[in-house]
């Protein structure tokens, strides 16, 4: 199940569940009622499948408050080409084998299990071979 | 508008204080400020008590266990500049006429490790999605991408606030580091390691803050020390659109172009005080992790946009510089108790600003800048002058 609900489709292709603002024409996510960016309140949900083109990364080493999954984990920003900067978790751990520019397709993947014995998903980027479109 | 001055400041030193409370650490700094401003019981009309992580009323708690109630005390979280937004709104009451003298502290006692933030919602903590100290090396790694600036600058800038450290006896971590020890410790989210990011503690301060001239000390009370003139304390909060913002959104634009909220408070406190950076002696800023220092000089105008680093290198920044920044030993030698921290730089300056900065002082120093900026987004800047 998803961490969240509303936050992204499972697939696959698997997508984000994005915001568009028809007063500003940009994209936000998570999807919210009001554009953070215009305050308008005439926003159509929208999907947001990648690939997109990692900005920058680095690793977690130390689980972070609350988090009961594995660590070392990636961590970063990925452009998409709809003008959003998404931040999120990397499947690639090491940061040296990433490169600011390459890249990286959406992904479901693992958390952890929970106390209902669950399977608790979140997304994710992964390094990719498919270039992004143009913006 | 009425100007407004520092009558009194006073600290409890910051650092690990076992079973002293938020309340013990918070009466001994107001004890201090009040005792330098020669303001006793009845003499003040108004508290604000910065403090993120203290509790309900904890401002209530310091005065009540010295005997000072009855006027109004609010409490005031705004992250990492919560004591900025305290001092602003005690500034903006006195200079209005509101009150002639009111009390500000800024009291913080919190755990050690990653810290714990009602901020992020459970989702996002259980996808390993609140974890600070990443933001943190994000923006770093966006620095480097885009600027000069090196993991030996990193490593500079802590090695230049842990020496000037060592010269505060208010500060947690007194002895002198090298490069090869902080680059050696461990690797918490490349490029940040360990030694690169402040620790979290416990401490406290205060200060009295009056109308100028007005005659606030009580009858028989010493002229005390000089006194030095709040010329501006600015808050302000995040722009949307910026990916990286301490208001740690999911998800920004590509744009960036997006005004920081740092810029945004020293723009409008520059222009309040009738100064600009080039007019600062001594600046206090945010150095949460050592790339956070350099940020800052950016977004604080005290260097051009990409220009940290040869700041840096040029030793401007050091005690000794043109513009000596965190003679404190900042953050990364006093350890960062939220609440207390604003409140922690002010006590610094004035203290620079009066001549009494001993080992570390600034020479000659009259105008002086206070920066803090974090989760909100809240930055807040504050200058000093005499
Ligand atoms: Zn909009």
């Amino acid at each position: 199940m998803p961490v969240r609900a509303g936050l992204f489709v499972e697939g696959p292709p698997p997508a984000l569940l994005a915001g568009h603002c028809r007063g500003c024409a940009n994209h936000h996510f998570p999807r919210q009622p009001v554009c953070p960016y215009c305050s308008a309140e005439t926003v159509d949900e929208v999907l947001l499948r990648g690939p997109g083109r990692l900005w920058v990364h680095t690793a977690v080493t130390a689980a972070p408050p609350g988090y009961e999954g594995e660590v070392p984990y990636g961590f970063g920003v990925v452009e998409l080409p709809e003008g959003l900067r998404v931040v999120g978790r990397l499947t690639e751990a090491e940061p040296a084998r990433l490169r600011p520019g390459q890249p990286m397709v959406l992904a479901v993947v693992p958390l952890h299990v929970d106390d209902e014995g669950r399977e608790v998903l979140t997304y994710a980027f992964a390094p990719g071979d498919t270039e992004p479109r143009d913006r | 508008m009425r100007a407004v001055e520092v009558a009194g400041i006073g600290i409890h030193p910051f650092g690990r204080h076992g079973d002293r409370t938020v309340t013990d650490m918070g009466v001994t700094a107001v004890r201090g400020a009040l005792a330098e401003a020669g303001v006793g019981r009845g003499g003040f009309q108004a508290a604000f008590c910065g403090t993120a992580y203290g509790g309900v009323a904890t401002g209530h708690k310091v005065l009540g266990a010295l005997g000072m109630t009855g006027m109004p005390i609010v409490d005031v979280e705004a992250g990492c500049a919560s004591g900025s937004a305290a001092l602003m709104l005690a500034s903006s009451a006195i200079a209005a006429g509101q009150y002639d003298t009111v009390v500000v502290l800024g009291v913080e006692k919190m755990p050690k490790g990653i810290i714990r933030s009602s901020f992020f919602e459970p989702w996002q903590e259980e996808a390993g999605l609140a974890a600070t100290p990443a933001y943190f090396a994000l923006r770093a790694a966006r620095l480097m991408a885009t600027s000069g600036v090196t993991k030996d600058h990193l490593a500079a800038v802590v090695v230049k606030n842990r020496r000037q450290g060592v010269g505060n006896p208010d500060a947690m971590f007194r002895a002198e580091v090298t490069a090869e020890d902080v680059l050696g410790s461990r690797l918490v989210c490349e490029p940040l390691h360990l030694w690169m990011l402040c620790s979290p503690n416990e401490g406290a301060a205060a200060v009295v803050l009056r109308a100028a001239g007005s005659s606030g000390a009580r009858p028989g009370a010493g002229a005390g020390p000089a006194p030095v003139r709040l010329a501006a304390a600015v808050l302000r909060s995040h722009l949307p659109g910026a990916v990286l913002s301490e208001s740690t959104p999911l998800a920004g634009l590509v744009d960036d172009s997006v005004v920081p909220p740092t810029t945004l408070a020293a723009r409008v406190a520059y222009e309040m005080a009738g100064v600009g950076p080039e007019d600062l002696h001594v600046v206090e800023c945010q150095d949460t992790d050592a790339a956070r220092e350099l940020l800052s000089y950016e977004e604080l105008g005290l260097c051009a946009p990409g220009a940290a680093a040869d700041l840096l290198d040029s030793g401007a920044t050091s005690l000794g510089g043109r513009l000596p920044v965190n003679p404190s030993g900042g953050l990364l030698s006093k350890g960062e108790p939220l609440g207390a921290s604003a409140l922690g730089q002010v006590v610094e300056l004035v203290r620079q600003l009066r001549g009494e900065a001993g080992p570390r002082q600034v020479p000659g120093a009259r105008v002086a800048l206070s920066h803090t900026v974090g989760r909100g987004a809240n930055a807040g800047v504050v200058v000093l002058t005499r």
